[in-house]
């Protein structure tokens, strides 16, 4: 049945409504989670504030083991959603740019078109930064394009890679995510108290 | 009554309820569209615009820029800038609902305003870099892709979040 637009369920025309609604939804729960908020987004590195594990990780669990449940009841087939691909290095070298960039400049791209929309004017030179930060990608594409289309293992899941089953992968993960939170409220409770 | 008014701004939803709410929000677009959410592919659009725009031969000779320009239609009219705009009109209707809405430069009161959008530049130009390199950022490479147990996506949430912790210190009296 699912994806529906893919598979013509859904007319192609609405595609353009759909992403509008869907991006409304999703920056209505960024703001309200208060990930337009600098202060409490770096919170996750000081250990002062855990919101961003707690939404990122929740978020990752619910979507995984409903994609899952999905798939098993026959909504929606796992084989015709796009899984981002795998460039081995690529990947970990964009994540480790990206995390010196996140903690100097306190957002990432979603949440600092939050903070844009409530005003905040360090989140308007945050995304004239990340424009300039694709203009020098762009610009030196031919030095970064061993990188960006080198190690390529395919849209792969940890499913290919390690071989594990997808049940026994998110039962574990869950299990991790738990004892994340646990140790994050131990954390917080020993940590200097930030007001921001 | 005034004082309530401004604690109750910083007053924020449960993050495991916000979490979950986004992971419906997740599912649903996988379930609609058959891929995931994306922030930092409205950006790239934008620049592609601009540079077309400015300099459509170059914009054509470049490698990059090539792949996301079409003839017939504007490099702007496509599913993520769209989004990109709702998130824009969903986090006003939030933050105004909450009282939040009002132009300020957000920063640690140990650090000065200059400082704060100097380091707001450099970190954006970093994030807009990495974005590049690793085909997506936190929501369309870390987020959509963990959603689908991509090897890719867990790889790049690893290095965002491990790499974060590790520049956290050298970037502290910004913060704390």
């Amino acid at each position: 049945m699912g994806p529906l637009i893919p598979n013509g369920i859904i007319p192609e025309e609405w595609n353009s409504i759909i992403a509008i609604i869907i991006g409304i939804f999703f920056g209505f729960i960024l703001e309200s989670s208060g990930f337009s908020s600098s202060r409490k987004l770096a919170g996750v590195f000081y250990g002062y504030d855990f919101a961003v594990l707690k939404v990122f990780f929740t978020a990752a669990l619910v979507s995984m083991i409903g994609v899952l449940y999905m798939d098993y009841l026959g909504y929606v087939d796992m084989t015709q959603l796009y899984v981002h691909p795998t460039y081995l290095w690529g990947a970990i070298i964009g994540g480790v740019v990206m995390g010196v960039g996140f903690v100097a400049g306190g957002f990432c791209p979603g949440t600092s078109l939050c903070a844009v929309a409530i005003g905040k004017i360090d989140a308007i030179v945050y995304v004239i930064g990340i424009m300039i930060g694709v203009f020098i990608f762009s610009e030196l594409f031919e030095l970064f394009e061993p990188l960006y289309n080198g190690y390529f293992y395919g849209n792969i899941t940890l499913m290919d890679t390690f071989g594990v089953n997808p049940y026994w992968f998110v039962f574990i993960f869950s299990l991790i995510a738990i004892v994340a939170f646990l140790v994050s409220d131990f954390v917080r409770k020993r940590t200097k108290k930030i007001f921001y | 009554m005034n004082l309530d008014k401004i604690t109750n701004k910083h007053i924020y939803w449960n993050p495991y309820f916000g979490g979950f709410l986004l992971g419906i929000l997740m599912l649903f677009t996988f379930f609609i569209t058959g891929r995931g959410l994306g922030a930092s592919g409205a950006m790239k659009s934008g620049v592609v615009t601009i540079v077309d725009t400015v300099a459509p031969t170059h914009a054509e000779n470049n490698a990059y820029y090539s792949k996301f320009i079409s003839e017939d239609k504007s490099p702007m009219n496509n599913w993520l800038a769209l989004e990109a705009l709702g998130v824009l009109l969903g986090a006003f209707i939030s933050g105004g609902l909450s009282g939040r809405i009002g132009w300020r430069v957000q920063h640690s009161p140990k650090i000065t305003s200059k400082r704060r959008l100097i380091f707001a530049l450099g970190g954006g130009i970093l994030f807009g870099l990495g974005a590049q390199i690793a085909r997506g950022c936190t929501s369309g490479a870390a987020l959509s892709g963990m959603a689908v147990i991509s090897s890719g996506g867990f790889l790049t949430m690893i290095g965002i979040f491990g790499t974060g912790y590790i520049a956290a210190y050298f970037f502290r009296k910004n913060w704390i």
